[in-house]
């Protein structure tokens, strides 16, 4: 920690600043070309951490030393001149809910608070083949249950642009630290739109690649047949280099797909889109269904811009996205409430005892009613009485029934058209506390990304500006069929040089300078 | 109406084994009913013939050899146990079943 | 939670006297623990007997974040077993989650299968024995199966504190999760009906049958002792000649054969006796008491036993192609039981001699021993004699062990055995060769050089000492002349006495009769 090169090397704050802003790409080719060193550039981003997060509550565990240590090892391989993959030496932040072998792996939950996991998530693991250092673990929505990371056992994660503002959920903290610039990259999950909303409000990228397309091995579940990892950046371009790193088949996920990556780094410099035909779903856009209007407009300028840029954009109609919300609440409520059955405080996790002389039985219950917030509860109770006996048919299996139904509407849509197109969330950041009490509420934040996850496509969100009544970031969201998450990055990319030519910048450069709290 | 009463909550909460103080079974009740009338539209779509997906990828038959791979050692298996003892989980007494 | 009935025995009617007003209704599930090198859903080792927790990782021990991959030759294994039992093999299938919370259960689910079971409606003929003592042709009684599925085993705990290490009174367990995630079978029967009075020894008949298939297929070392072969027993009774079944109990820990038999019978009393009364029986679990003989309530049927199955969303489905079934099927071994017969017909064994050589585990040796050259009868005659006898107590402290662990090799007996027939060594001098062999001096030839065991094959030595032989006992020479051809024994023995044991007393016979000039 006080090496004497690092601490010369990482100089004053301006110069921190400096370096934390520049783009991914730019920093792996600065430090390719040996301008810079991934010490000065990790130690920048722990600089501002130490000095940022105190306010933003973004990382429940910073490691320093061990992000040091990897940027101390790529330096001298460069040094000696050995070939590196294109992000060594890039740090990274990575959500709470990806096992780390010898770190401390919450889940955002008080049950898990000292887990220390015995291995890697194959993602953490591909990270470190990457030698890109890992900064630590981002704050989320208890077993990211949530879409505005208040879940979190260990206090919310403030939005960047607005410091009494949620960052979304589940993955507010790995939004939040790219957005702030403690991260230039950051790992995150998307069960029902916890790496796109996150990234609509704090104006940053996120991508939910194809289910199966990145493995979930060592991922905390939520909801098996809909959980998948992805990238969160402030540039296209930079969540492509991520998406590279993580992505491909393992075989230690049984749903992992085996085929090859698409081309998204290359996809990611489309400057063009002409031929493209674009469908904006009717379902899930538009003033009338409860679209803010500065989201809209944002939406319907962005369009505009595809337009400029050649693509043909029409109209397309997904009649089943309306049940999307009902099946996918009980779907993930159901597969959760099993994949969590597992924290009984046995093996592992938190374990409370009641007075007298308890049994396993009670302990069980004792611990998991201490070690669970009140949305996990609802959530598994929910899940249980779903797949209970009697009632499994009118609720589970009518929801997997949706499910068909929405999957096959994707199927239309995109035999009309190449990818789909809405406003990610239907409104910018609220403020901390609005949506606690009230679950439903928070529910229709995820309106618009749960019908990918529930059909397996894949999504992202690019920030599309800012609403004019508020000033804070609005995205627009992509989706592209099935293995074709390199569409997500041509139109992401081509609509991102747009925009900037248009608001003259990246949307994540209107953003406030944070105001350290006390 | 009600969907789910207090007592269906009670139920499930103890399949679900979380041992829920009455003050949080009267507020988890309220919204869960309500959450549970909501969800409940699944009902009104879709027919007797369409079938149930439960995975979004149609994949099959993914499988792995019979090769023995390094096991945890018996520190790192019990290195976040609550309790261990004889190199084994402790845990309370179990009730009933042998 | 649950009630527990109050200590004490429970009544029972004799057994005899039920069958006149009950019929019985059983139900069999076996569980077979799969021979694989690893487990079902991770690559941990699954031998028996490791130190605790030292075969498991983050699969098996159900840690945040894994994931299952299944085993393809537990797969494969299912299916071969699916085809012996002349089962269907589903073409498509999956594995679901059954949900309860138990704490050797590492993720509070047992990943099984539910609906969508690898194997369905087959059948295994089992032999039924005839009673001791009771003069009758063994029986085949056809077992229906309903279904055969994968699933995983679970850990192992230990009680501690209790005064018998038993879970009641227990103040805590100790849990080993080495056990669990190892591939399991679980094999039910269709409800076994009309075997009447011999319903217990059908079940018995049935898991042995099983036992022996599933040990020919090489699946499992299916070891009940060591609960690599596990049955529940389902009992049920129904006043004779109604057609509904009556509510039944699962007697769980029944771990041999014999126990199997005593359980069902045991069970059949105990229900009788409470429908005599005019009570019901409670549907429950069942715990089987091997030293007592008796079973002790469990846990009832209740509300809790709401599994909540639903699609196992972490594996995809199995979908056996059609080739990959025929090409297992080519895999199967013969039917244990049409191989005995076939045996039986080739040694020319009579069934009694069969029966005891099938009892003393003694086919595979035989069998080898056959193909070595030796004759049915000779191999019999050594294996289920002189090396059965020893094998009773070769073990250390006099203790018995198998014909295998022996050190005599199928190739030693035909060795012996040839050596014996091409009139080299007599019996007693084989017997003296066996020593050596077991003594570990090598084989039957080298142990026989080694000794200088061989029969005097020069006549000319022979001849004296029957001359001798002769001199000395004119009484009996005198008897043998009268027409007392049997007293010739007492004069052999002395010949061979004066060979020192190294002559072939067949021949020493001859020629002493050829001397007198009597005809044998
Ligand atoms: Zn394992």
């Amino acid at each position: 920690m006080s090496d004497p090169t690092t601490h010369a090397a990482s100089g004053a704050g301006a110069a921190d600043a400096d370096l934390t802003r520049l783009t991914a790409v730019e920093m792996a080719d600065r430090l390719a070309a040996g301008a810079l060193t991934s010490v000065e550039l990790t130690q920048a981003h722990l600089d501002r951490i130490e000095r940022i997060d105190p306010t933003l509550n973004a990382f429940l565990l910073v490691d320093a030393e061990g992000a040091l240590a990897t940027a101390r090892e790529v330096d001298a391989a460069r040094a000696a001149g050995e070939q590196l993959p294109r992000l060594a030496g890039v740090p990274v932040a990575v959500k709470d809910i990806a096992c780390t072998q010898g770190l401390t792996t919450t889940a955002g939950s008080r049950m898990l608070e000292d887990f220390v996991p015995p291995y890697d998530a194959t993602v953490v693991a591909r990270i470190r083949q990457a030698r890109m250092p890992i900064l630590g673990k981002t704050n989320m929505d208890e077993f990211a249950m949530g879409s505005s990371t208040e879940h979190s056992a260990f206090g919310p994660t403030r939005n960047p642009w607005d410091l009494d503002r949620i960052p979304g959920g589940s993955g507010g903290g790995s939004s939040a630290a790219v957005a702030a610039y403690l991260a230039p990259l950051a790992i995150g999950s998307d069960t029902g739109g916890s790496i796109r909303q996150p990234a609509a409000v704090t104006g940053t990228v996120g991508t939910k690649p194809t289910y199966g397309a990145v493995s979930r091995y060592g991922i905390i579940a939520l909801a098996s047949s809909l959980d998948q990892i992805g990238p969160c950046a402030r540039t296209v371009a930079d969540a492509a280099l991520l998406h590279e790193v993580i992505a491909g088949h393992d075989p230690m996920d049984s749903t992992s797909v085996d085929a090859p990556v698409p081309d998204v780094v290359g996809a990611a410099g489309t400057t063009d889109l002409s031929g493209l035909r674009v469908g904006v779903v009717r379902e899930i856009s538009g003033s009338d269904q409860g679209f803010q209007p500065g989201v809209q407009a944002r939406f319907d300028e962005a369009l505009d811009a595809l337009r400029d840029l050649g693509a043909e954009i029409t109209e397309v109609s997904c009649p089943h996205f309306a049940y999307a919300m009902a099946a996918y609440y009980l779907i993930l409520p159901s597969e959760a409430s099993s994949n969590l059955a597992r924290y009984d405080a046995m093996r592992y996790g938190r374990r409370v005892t009641p007075d007298g002389s308890p049994s396993a039985e009670q302990v069980m219950g004792a611990s998991r009613d201490a070690g669970f917030g009140d949305e996990v509860k609802r959530r598994i109770i929910l899940g249980t009485y779903a797949l209970s006996s009697g009632y499994y048919d009118a609720y589970y299996g009518q929801a997997q029934k949706v499910r068909t139904l929405i999957a096959r509407d994707f199927e239309a849509a995109f035999e009309q058209v190449d990818v789909l197109v809405s406003p990610t969330a239907p409104t910018t950041a609220f403020r901390i506390g609005d949506k606690t009490e009230d679950p439903m509420a928070m529910y229709l934040n995820d309106i618009a990304t749960i019908p990918a996850n529930l059909a397996g496509v894949p999504g992202m969100s690019v920030p599309s500006g800012t609403a004019d009544e508020d000033g804070l970031p609005a995205g627009l969201q992509i989706l592209a069929p099935a293995m074709q998450d390199q569409r997500l990055y041509a139109v992401g990319a081509a609509l991102e040089a747009r925009l900037r030519e248009r608001q003259g910048g990246y949307v994540i450069e209107q953003a406030p300078e944070i105001e350290v709290r006390a | 109406m009600s969907n789910l009463s207090r007592e269906d909550v009670a139920h499930v909460a103890m399949l679900a084994r979380i041992q829920l103080e009455d003050a949080e079974l009267d507020r988890l009740a309220a919204q869960l009913d309500q959450i549970v009338d909501w969800v409940g539209q699944v009902g009104e779509v879709a027919s007797a013939d369409v079938p149930p997906m439960s995975h979004p990828m149609p994949l099959a038959n993914v499988t792995r050899p019979d090769e023995v791979r390094d096991s945890l050692t018996v520190e790192q298996a019990l290195a976040n146990a609550p309790q261990a003892q004889d190199d084994r989980f402790a845990v309370p007494r179990i009730l009933d079943e042998e | 939670m649950s009630t527990r009935t109050s200590a004490g025995p429970d009544r029972t009617v004799p057994y005899d006297d039920l069958l006149t007003r009950y019929e019985p209704v059983l139900g069999l599930e076996v569980h077979v623990e799969l021979g694989t090198a690893t487990k079902m859903f991770c690559g941990c080792a699954t031998g028996f007997g490791a130190e605790p927790n030292t075969q498991t990782c983050p699969v098996c021990l159900g840690l945040p974040g894994a994931l299952p991959v299944v085993n393809r030759t537990a797969v494969e294994s299912a299916i071969r077993i699916g085809l012996a039992l002349n089962c269907g093999i589903a073409e498509w299938c999956r594995f679901a989650r059954k949900n309860y919370f138990y704490p050797d259960m590492p993720k509070n689910f047992q990943t099984s299968q539910y609906d969508e079971p690898i194997a369905v409606d087959g059948w295994l003929d089992v032999e039924v024995p005839p009673r001791e003592g009771v003069d009758e042709e063994p029986f085949t009684y056809r077992v229906e199966i309903e279904r055969a599925h994968m699933e995983e085993d679970t850990g192992k705990s230990t009680h501690v504190g209790g005064s018998t290490g038993r879970i009641h009174g227990a103040s805590h367990s100790l849990v080993d999760y080495n056990r669990a995630g190892i591939p399991l079978i679980e094999i039910v029967t269709k409800p076994l009906t009309g075997a009447g009075e011999r319903a217990p020894e059908v079940a018995r008949a049935y898991v042995g049958a099983l036992r022996d298939l599933l040990r020919a297929l090489d699946v499992s070392d299916v070891k009940m002792e060591q609960g690599s072969l596990r049955c529940d027993a389902n009992v049920s009774l129904m006043p004779t000649g109604a057609e509904r079944f009556g509510t039944r109990t699962e007697t769980k820990n029944v771990n041999s054969l014999r126990s199997v038999e005593r359980a069902v019978r045991y069970e059949m009393t105990r229900h009788a006796a409470v429908l005599d009364a005019g009570e019901s029986i409670l549907q429950e679990t069942r715990h089987w008491h091997e030293d007592t003989g008796i079973t002790t309530s469990g846990r009832p049927k209740s509300d809790a036993d709401d599994y909540r199955y639903f699609p196992e969303p972490d594996l995809v489905p199995v979908a056996p192609t059609r080739e990959d079934v025929e090409r297992l099927r080519a895999t199967l071994p013969e039917n244990p039981a049409e191989r005995r017969r076939r045996l039986q017909e080739e040694w020319g064994y009579s069934d009694l001699e069969m029966r005891d050589v099938v009892n003393a585990g003694a086919v595979e040796v035989i069998e080898a021993t056959v193909a070595v050259g030796a004759s049915p009868a000779a191999a019999r005659k050594w294996w289920m004699g002189e090396l059965a006898r020893r094998a009773k107590t070769a073990g250390e402290d006099g203790s018995a062990v198998g014909l295998l662990d022996l050190g005599v090799t199928p190739a030693h007996v035909a060795e012996l055995d040839d050596l014996v027939t091409s009139g080299r060594l007599n019996d007693s001098m084989a017997r003296q060769t066996l020593d050596g062999v077991l003594a570990g001096e090598g084989s039957p030839t080298e142990v026989a050089d080694a000794r200088g065991l061989e029969l005097v094959q020069d006549d000319g030595a022979l001849q004296a000492a029957v001359d001798e032989v002769l001199a000395e006992n004119p009484d009996v020479v005198e008897k043998i002349r009268g027409g007392k051809v049997q007293a010739v024994g007492a004069l052999i023995g002395q010949v061979m006495k004066k060979m020192r044991g190294q002559a072939d007393a067949g021949r020493a016979r001859q020629l002493i009769l050829d001397t007198l000039g009597v005809q044998g």
